[in-house]
């Protein structure tokens, strides 16, 4: 059965090895959860959470976050398509104890981070562009 | 567009159920939900209209166990069944890796079916890929208003209407009473995970 399906944009269109992966997930800790975000996901636009880091006291059930936040993402993109915007930079949800924040890594990946009122919003975004950076640095890597 | 993480051993496999409105996709989810809640850790995710119509998608996550190692996360999706809902529909099929259809096999509905399954073909082929190729099965669904005197078209023209290229598997189901929900489920997971094997060697 496996073998004579060669539809091969069914597989992954990324690879990532274990090395990648932990570069990766010590990124997302060493900049977002050290600087006091509460959880931060990296997950493709098919809602695969690709890589997750907290800071322990996350309960959230987060596999349905990341499918609702691909989606919402994908949607939000598809409004600024229709008002002749190439894209939203700004995706942010606040709410009274956590807020969302969504940031696009490329075409295929998105950085959802949750983070509470210690953190300010222009502290995280900075954070978040930095992460952003290093963490597709490793994707040039594994092209 | 399976996502294997071979750190921590685990892969994220997403099944989305399609078919024309009202045709019971979200009740095939309902009850996967009931009968194995004990199983499933989170909550099932349903974005829907105040007349209960799916609206973008219901999600529900399961997890299956181990699988040459691997520990298989399933991820169900049904679409939206309106015609109008074309384009949340295609956003759901994104990275998918198996399909279920689920048509309605009362006679009114049977245009429906059809035109859904081609707008499936369509929608599929913008993600390049092809319906022949993508793990599919069909499920002839609300077979149980037979019993209301509602009238049903017989599994072989459901069969020769939807399945006469396709030859994939097919059930004759109730997503109410639960009759083959689960063998439908089942059989498209085994599908799936038969076509990610050689990933995971």
């Amino acid at each position: 059965m496996g073998s004579n399906y060669d539809d091969n944009i069914t597989f992954m269109d990324y690879t990532l090895d274990q090395e990648q992966l932990e570069h990766i997930e010590s990124v997302l800790g060493e900049d977002l959860i050290k600087s006091g975000v509460h959880c931060v996901l990296l997950i493709d636009m098919a809602g695969n959470i690709i890589a997750k880091c907290d800071n322990g006291r996350c309960q959230h059930d987060l596999y349905s976050l990341a499918a609702l936040a691909s989606a919402n993402f994908a949607a939000v993109d598809t409004m600024a398509k229709i008002v002749g915007e190439a894209e939203f930079s700004l995706l942010f949800h606040k709410g009274e104890n956590e807020n969302i924040h969504f940031n696009k890594v490329n075409e295929e990946f998105l950085l959802i981070t949750i983070f509470g009122k210690e953190v300010s919003l222009g502290l995280l975004r900075l954070k978040v562009a930095e992460a952003v950076e290093k963490v597709n640095s490793v994707f040039m890597q594994a092209a | 567009m399976a996502f294997v993480n071979m750190k921590s051993k685990e892969v994220q496999a997403k099944i989305v159920y399609y078919g024309p409105g009202r045709g019971g996709k979200t009740t095939n989810l309902e009850f996967i939900y009931s009968k194995f809640r004990e199983r499933i850790k989170s909550d099932m995710v349903s974005i829907k209209t105040h007349g209960d119509r799916t609206l973008f998608f219901d999600f529900l996550p399961f997890d299956i166990g181990k699988i040459m190692g691997y520990d298989v996360k399933i991820q169900l999706y049904t679409v939206p069944g309106q015609v109008k809902y074309d384009a949340t529909r295609r956003l759901v099929l994104k990275g998918v890796d198996g399909m279920v259809f689920v048509a309605d096999s009362q006679v009114e509905q049977r245009k429906k079916n059809v035109l859904s399954l081609k707008n499936l073909q369509e929608n599929l082929a913008m993600y390049k890929k092809s319906i022949f190729k993508v793990p599919l099965v069909l499920q002839y669904n609300k077979r149980d208003l037979k019993k209301e005197g509602i009238p049903l078209l017989p599994t072989e023209t459901l069969e020769k209407d939807l399945n006469s290229q396709l030859k994939v598997p097919s059930f004759a189901a109730s997503a109410v009473s639960g009759e083959n929900v689960v063998p439908t489920m089942k059989k498209i997971i085994s599908l799936t995970m038969a076509s990610l094997q050689n990933v995971l060697k």
